[in-house]
C-alpha cells in the first residue's frame, strides 16, 4: 500500500483538495462552526496517512507542497483588504498599537506562567514564546532563540485552526464587537490561519486581522528575546 | 490573459520578498516582507488594485486549504511534544482565548478613549 501511495505524484493534494471539499461540504449542509474545513480536512488526512501507514514526507511530496509553496503569495495578497481598508486602519491607529500590544503582552505574560507553572526549562520556554504568530516567523524564531521548531510549528497550528474555527463565537462570548477590534483580536491571537476566518467575516474585520498579523508579529519579534532571557 | 499577467505580477512581489528576506538576516518571514512590498505598490500607485485583484482575491479565498499541508506536519512532531503536551494544549487553546480578549478589549478601549479625547477638544 504505502509503496502504491509513494509512486503517486498527486497523492498529496487529491487527499487534501478531497478531503477539504468534502468538510466543506458538510459544513455548507449542516451549517456548524464544529465542521470547519481546515480542522477537518486535517484530522481526515492525518487519520488517511495513519491507517496507511504514509509517513509525512510522501504526502508532502505528493502535491501538498504546491499548496504548501502557495502560502507566501496567498499571505502577500493579505495586503489587498490592507490597502481597500487603509483609511478606516489609519483613523483607528492607537486602537492598532494598543490591542496587538497588549495582546503580545499577555501572551508573554502566559508563557511566563507556564514557565513558572510546569517549570519549563529554557528551551521549553521558548518553544512557547512565538506560538501566536505566523509559522514562518514563529519557527525561524524558535530556531534563533534555542526552542524546539518542530513543537513551536504543532503550537502555531492548534493556535490558527483553534482561532479559525472558534473565534466568532469567543468574540460574540467575549464581547468584541467593533469590526476593527474584531479582526485585531483574531490576527493577534491566530495568525493567518485565523485571518483566513476573518477574511470570511468581512473586509474591514479582514483588513485589522492582516495588520494584527504583521504588527503583532514585528511586536513578538523584537519582545522575544527580553522573555527569553528570563528563563 | 489577465490571470496569467496577474499571477506575473504576483510572482514577482513573491520572488523580490525572498530576495529582500535574503538580503536582511532578521527572523522575518518573506511573506511578511512581501504584504509590506505589495501595500506600499499599491499605495504609491505603481501597481492598481486591477492588476493583482482576481489572482489575489482567489489566493485569498483558498488560503484555508494551502494551510492544511503545515497543520499536517503536526504528525511529525507527535513524539517530541509529549513532554510539552500540557501547557502547548493550554496556550493553545486558553492562551488564545486571553489574547484575543485582551486585543479585543484594548483595542475597543483605545477607541472609545480616543473618541472622548477628541470631543473634549
Amino acid at each position: 500500500m504505502s509503496e502504491l501511495i509513494g509512486s503517486l505524484a498527486y497523492f498529496g493534494l487529491f487527499l487534501t483538495l478531497g478531503t477539504f471539499a468534502l468538510a466543506r461540504e458538510a459544513n455548507r449542509r449542516l451549517g456548524r462552526e464544529v465542521f470547519n474545513p481546515l480542522l477537518w480536512s486535517t484530522i481526515l488526512c492525518c487519520m488517511v496517512l495513519l491507517a496507511t501507514g504514509t509517513d509525512f514526507e510522501t504526502y508532502y511530496a505528493g502535491g501538498a507542497d504546491l499548496l504548501d509553496r502557495l502560502i507566501t503569495p496567498a499571505t502577500i495578497c493579505l495586503a489587498i483588504p490592507l490597502y481597500r481598508q487603509f483609511e478606516l486602519l489609519k483613523r483607528n491607529t492607537g486602537a492598532v498599537l494598543a490591542g496587538c500590544a497588549a495582546g503580545v503582552l499577555a501572551h508573554m505574560l502566559g508563557c511566563l506562567l507556564m514557565l513558572v507553572l510546569f517549570r519549563l526549562d529554557g528551551p521549553q520556554y521558548i518553544t512557547l514564546l512565538p506560538k501566536s504568530i505566523t509559522t514562518a516567523i514563529g519557527k525561524s524564531l524558535s530556531e534563533e532563540l534555542g526552542g524546539y521548531p518542530a513543537i513551536t510549528m504543532a503550537t502555531i497550528m492548534i493556535t490558527g485552526i483553534f482561532g479559525a474555527v472558534a473565534s466568532p463565537s469567543l468574540l460574540r462570548l467575549f464581547h468584541v464587537t467593533d469590526p476593527v477590534a474584531q479582526g485585531l483580536a483574531i490576527g493577534t491571537a491566530s495568525h493567518a490561519a485565523g485571518t483566513s476566518r476573518a477574511v470570511e467575516l468581512g473586509d474591514v474585520q479582514g483588513a485589522a486581522s492582516s495588520l494584527a498579523i504583521v504588527v503583532a508579529g514585528l511586536l513578538t519579534v523584537a519582545a522575544a528575546p527580553l522573555f527569553a532571557g528570563l528563563a | 490573459m489577465k490571470y496569467l499577467r496577474q499571477a506575473a505580477i504576483l510572482a514577482a512581489v513573491t520572488f523580490a520578498a525572498e530576495i529582500i528576506k535574503y538580503l536582511l538576516p532578521l527572523p522575518v518571514p518573506a511573506s511578511i516582507y512581501g504584504l509590506v512590498l505589495l501595500f506600499a505598490l499599491l499605495k504609491s500607485g505603481a501597481l492598481k488594485l486591477e492588476q493583482v485583484e482576481d489572482v489575489g482575491g482567489f489566493l485569498l479565498e483558498v488560503m484555508p486549504v494551502l494551510l492544511v499541508p503545515p497543520s499536517v506536519s503536526f504528525l511529525t512532531a507527535l513524539d517530541a511534544i509529549e513532554d510539552l503536551l500540557l501547557p502547548v494544549l493550554i496556550m493553545g487553546f486558553l492562551g488564545t482565548m486571553a489574547v484575543m480578549a485582551v486585543t479585543g478589549h484594548a483595542a475597543q478601549l483605545a477607541m472609545r478613549l480616543g473618541k472622548g479625547g477628541r470631543k473634549h477638544e
